[in-house]
């Protein structure tokens, strides 16, 4: 057995089942192993969209997503998707193989320091040396990917580690580093101060980060609010950890969040964070949050605590284990007149957009689209106007909201749509872009095709790079630069290309037949909508 | 601004100051003074970095470095709680008319002169860093020729420790 056949091996006993690459001669050796084996693999376009894919995969499935890709440009191709990971917590265990490890520091033909490169957004990264330390640091990698706080861990293997011969293939049961205890359960001194808060508590309120998917912990969540009758309001990464239209769910917070969920946080007197970093797209003053308030910062990661704001109960644990001891408790409590003040912003603030009737509305448009969604779909939302109007009328039931929410990187949604599908074939997928973002990972449409990946996309198509038109015309009194895409392809002829059904939407009429057609069999589509270019997310 | 002090056993490995020098460049953290070397176990190395900033900075630090997964362990304590001292050695240029000053110096500094040639000398001083810079100043009117300093070293006063 030689190092790759070791590092296969070791994919396998890991329960991977599908991997996204882009295979060069550092990393042949690997591949060649791999056709020994029933793990799936699949050819991305560009090395980033197999971080994307392997980051889709590893949100719907709870499992570590795996891209192998080569060395130099391969590895530094794959930076962009692995810092997208690290803001979102996602756990990823990218492969990347290296020159020979004597030529290592020479700088030859397609080396690059990836280990050096990518240390500010990893968890953790290894240069392989010996081939018999492959399963220690497989094994190792699995863990800490997804673990604590989770993330992305990446191997750097050099070709000749990957060619050396590994004599007893043992793969370790555990792993014990001694650098490396997260803390899982929560101190019940902290649990016990929280719940005597809440007792006292007039104006308690919960805020849902995407910690609680990460912990698997939407079903906790859930039945700790509905059995005190907390109110809950979410960050964009906590969007669906309870359903949008459940009665006790009251918005997304932030900049371009609702202003409902803003004010009832402001003016809660008990405001529990659970899984969620207080960072300034969600909470533009932490004052805001600390003031006339208890806080209660729930978080598996000690450093996110205090980091933007000093709370009240510092609680370090994951998410599932707090919550299942909270709900232990039996106490009386009557938010009810804080719930109808709350149900009372919810109907009175409320943004009245003033929508071109000559385009699709893109508000009304999404909302109408996630009713006719199944109730379980996927649906990955890009990045830029796109963003902000899914964020704002996505309705979720008991589906998943995907984005790139802490790096904002364009293009994420469809290979990240591609890799959700990968990991459950049977949730319907949707992925709504930009015409921007779009073009940033068009080229999977290939992917798409020769590995037969049913997703649907939409493109909000306004021929501008719609969120920095709209800043510029904010910020630079409408001196536009850099932001017109008239170059753009048409989609029509570029969806006959890649041989899939395409629909036009020129405005709101028929719309939900034209929607309920397009969403109508589990095959790839395409769908673009013509947007107002003036169109604002506010 | 608070000064602080870090002492952080680390595993002994490449790559490791690379990274938690990284760290504190890439959260803006000070790095006041850096030292390294390794400890009793050849595996572990011990970082004592000195840095600054206020309370929150201060508690960050020391989170942030907890997260590093080759961090064993970090304490951290205040200049009063602890022992520090700094090695430097320092060649200057002497002649006739000043080696009784230079020598009249380090006698009350406590330094020692290692090295000596025609007209220059080494000397070398072992002390708390501020009296390292007194030194410096003191030579100062004396040709400095070149300094080399270790950083400061730091471990906490057995008496905090003990508690």
């Amino acid at each position: 057995m030689n190092g790759a056949d070791a590092m296969v091996k070791c994919l396998e006993l890991e329960g991977v089942s599908t991997i996204f690459g882009y295979p060069g001669v550092a990393i042949c050796p690997f591949f060649n192993s791999l056709l020994q084996s029933d793990i799936e693999r699949i050819l991305v376009r560009t090395e980033q969209n197999a971080a994307h894919a392997a980051s889709g995969l590893a949100r719907v499935t709870g499992k570590v997503g795996v891209c192998v890709v080569t060395s130099g440009p391969g590895a530094t191709n794959l930076i962009t998707g692995i810092a997208t990971a690290f803001a979102d917590s996602i756990p990823l265990v990218c492969i990347t193989g290296q020159v020979n490890s004597e030529l290592l520091g020479s700088d030859v033909f397609q080396e690059a320091d990836i280990t050096g490169a990518v240390e500010s957004f990893v968890k953790y990264s290894y240069l392989v040396k010996k081939t018999e330390d492959i399963p220690r640091i497989f094994k190792e990698a699995f863990y800490i990917a997804n673990t604590g706080r989770k993330g992305p861990v990446l191997i750097d293997i050099p070709i000749d580690i990957q060619n050396g011969l590994i004599k007893n293939f043992h793969y370790p049961e555990s792993v014990n580093l001694r650098t490396y205890k997260p803390t899982v359960q929560g101190h019940s001194v902290q649990m016990k101060k929280v719940l005597k808060e809440l007792e006292k508590a007039k104006k308690p309120i919960i805020c849902a980060g995407g910690g609680v998917f990460l912990s698997d912990s939407v079903q906790e969540l859930r039945e700790f609010s509905e059995k005190f009758k907390i109110p809950v309001v979410s960050t964009m990464m906590g969007i669906g950890a309870m359903p949008t239209e459940h009665a006790l769910y009251f918005g997304v917070v932030g900049n371009n969040g609702k202003s409902y969920a803003n004010r009832a946080m402001n003016e809660s007197d008990l405001l529990i964070m659970v899984g969620a970093r207080v960072a300034d797209r969600a909470v533009s003053q932490p004052d805001l949050i600390t003031e006339n308030k208890v806080l209660v910062h729930i978080d598996v990661d000690p450093a996110e605590i205090g980091k933007n704001v000093g709370p009240t109960i510092p609680l370090v644990g994951d998410a599932k284990h707090i919550f299942h001891y909270m709900l232990k408790h039996e106490m009386e409590s009557d938010y009810s007149e804080w719930i109808d003040l709350l149900e009372k912003y919810k109907t009175t603030m409320v943004r009245h957009r003033k929508p071109n009737p000559e385009f699709v509305d893109p508000a009304e448009f999404i909302k109408i689209l996630s009713k006719k969604m199944k109730s379980d779909a996927v649906y990955v939302a890009d990045v830029g106007q796109n963003q902000m109007w899914s964020c704002d009328n996505h309705i979720v039931k008991e589906g998943r909201f995907l984005t790139s929410g802490g790096m904002g990187t364009m293009g994420y949604s469809i290979p990240a749509a591609m890799g959700a599908k990968k990991g459950d074939m049977t949730k319907q997928v949707v992925a709504v872009c930009g015409d921007g973002s779009f073009q940033m990972s068009m080229m999977e449409f290939a992917t798409i095709r020769q590995y037969k990946i049913p997703v649907k996309v939409i493109v909000f198509n306004n021929s501008v790079l719609g969120l920095v038109r709209e800043y510029q015309a904010n910020t630079y009194k409408g001196n536009y630069c850099v932001v017109d895409l008239s170059g753009n392809p048409d989609l029509e002829k570029l969806s006959q290309a890649y041989g899939m059904p395409f629909t036009r939407v020129y405005n709101m009429e028929h719309i939900e037949q034209i929607i309920e057609d397009f969403l109508k069999n589990d095959e790839t589509a395409l769908m673009e909508c013509l947007i107002d270019p003036m169109d604002t997310t506010k | 601004m608070k000064k602080r002090i870090y002492s952080v056993l680390v595993e002994n490995r490449a790559g490791v100051l690379c990274k938690v020098a990284g760290l504190f460049s890439r959260r803006c953290f000070n790095i006041d003074s850096l030292a390294v070397g390794e400890t009793d176990d050849p595996h572990v190395s011990c970082m004592t970095i000195l840095s600054s900033g206020d309370e929150r900075t201060i508690e960050q630090i020391e989170k942030q470095l907890n997260k590093k997964l080759d961090v064993i362990k970090v304490k951290t304590f205040d200049e009063n709680q602890s022992i520090c001292r700094e090695l430097m050695l320092i060649k200057v240029k002497y002649n006739k008319g000043n080696r009784k000053d230079i020598l009249e110096i380090c006698d009350v500094m406590k330094a020692e002169i290692v090295d000596m040639s025609k007209n220059l000398m080494i000397l070398q001083i072992c002390e708390v860093p501020e009296k390292i810079t007194l030194f410096i100043s003191l030579l100062q009117s004396i040709s400095i020729v070149e300094v080399a300093r270790t950083g400061t070293l730091a471990l906490q006063k057995c008496s905090e420790s003990d508690n």
